[in-house]
């Protein structure tokens, strides 16, 4: 049933959150620590129990991966609802902060993936 | 008129689910007619979005782009955080747990990596504009890690309002540009296997940015950069007001 994929992926983002929740009140912190992250593991590892994988033809597969197509419109969303007049007319120096923080990240994408495709 | 008002604002999730998909319909038709291909939809989508989250905010003064019309009052809960969350969740379905254990360990040090350069960046810049007190500068410098390290930072270091809104403007700019620049550079720093979009999620760290940009790029690859640049914010808020303050103050 399509409600079970659903049901499996509400669960594991949900726990997901609460341990990075709890994983940011426990160093002290006002942010979500890794939630995201840790869901993702917990649906990576419920989706391949031995023996019981789950594929995305099967119905209780289809409830997970229609939300998985979801997400370049929600994306969309999200884009839409950024306050993106802020960033535009928030000052020559946020903006050049922000350029450049970017800058740099880009220039040392290929340094560390040559790192980590290192036989 | 006011009833239409009412009836869409109690119906906030379906006009939004067909804003998206107008949206879409225009984007593709735009990567098709008008880019002739070179362009991702999704890519033009986004940016699209982006534009009229500006418009919008020029008009209504507000800061959640085209949410704050209340007509489309829905566009917030559908691109707001449970979703958004909900959904990259949902791209971790069919990933291959090796791709991520090939990739782990520098996948993993590119966070701090990330955090780190970003701070540096943003605090050299902020002292060529002529900021002198350590905590200022090390908000700014948080501010371009991400809009959520700037405030967070800001406000434990107590420094004026002024500069905490300069550090979130700051990641506000990181955030759109990382979600335009992506798909232009990816080719060039070679962003197209599951290893280096862990290493990108981790340096960039803005999830908005980095989901937007991967999404706009290689849906496929979207799960990867997610994976670490969701323990970026947290390291950032972490790490900046302590260590790096410490840092940033012995070295003033």
């Amino acid at each position: 049933m399509p409600i079970l994929g659903v049901a499996l992926l509400a669960a594991c983002t949900l726990a997901g959150l609460f341990v990075g929740d709890l994983l940011g009140a426990a160093l002290g912190l006002e942010a979500n620590v890794g939630g995201v992250g840790v869901a993702m593991l917990l649906l990576i590892a419920l989706t391949n129990l031995p023996g019981r994988r789950l594929g995305p033809e099967t119905p209780t597969g289809n409830g997970v991966q229609f939300w998985s197509l979801m997400y370049i419109p929600i994306i969309v969303a999200m884009a839409a609802k950024q306050n993106v007049f802020a960033a535009v007319s928030g000052g020559v120096m946020a903006a050049v902060a922000g350029v450049l923080a970017v800058l740099a990240a880009f220039a040392l994408v290929p340094v560390l993936s040559r790192w980590a495709q290192r036989p | 008129m006011e009833r239409i008002f009412k009836f869409a604002g109690d119906n906030g999730l379906l006009v939004a689910f067909v804003f998206v998909g107008v949206i879409m319909v225009l984007a593709y038709f735009l990567s098709r007619h008008v880019a002739r291909g070179k362009v991702h939809g999704s890519a033009i989508a986004i940016a699209l979005g982006l534009l009229l989250a500006f418009w919008a905010g020029a008009d209504t003064g507000g800061k959640n782009g085209v949410a704050d019309y209340p007509l489309l009052a829905g566009i917030g809960v559908l691109g707001g955080n449970m979703f958004r969350d909900f959904a990259i969740v949902a791209t971790a379905f069919g990933v291959r747990m090796e791709d991520l254990r090939k990739a782990g360990l520098v996948g993993a040090l590119s966070v701090p990596i990330g955090v780190i350069l970003s701070f540096a960046v943003g605090a050299v810049v902020a002292l060529a504009f002529g900021l002198t007190d350590p905590a200022e500068i090390t908000t700014i410098g948080a501010g371009a890690a991400t809009y959520i390290v700037g405030p967070v930072t800001g406000a434990s270091l107590g420094v004026s309002s002024r500069i905490i809104s300069l550090s979130i403007a700051a990641g506000l700019v990181k955030a759109v540009l990382v979600m335009v620049a992506t798909p232009l550079v990816a080719r060039r720093i070679g962003l197209d296997n599951p290893a280096s979009a862990m290493v990108y999620g981790g340096l960039m760290g803005t999830t908005s940015g980095v989901t937007g940009g991967l999404a706009a790029t290689d849906p496929k690859l979207v799960p990867y950069g997610a994976m670490t640049s969701t323990f970026y914010t947290g390291l950032g808020c972490l790490l900046g007001p302590s260590l790096i303050y410490l840092v940033i103050r012995a070295v003033l």
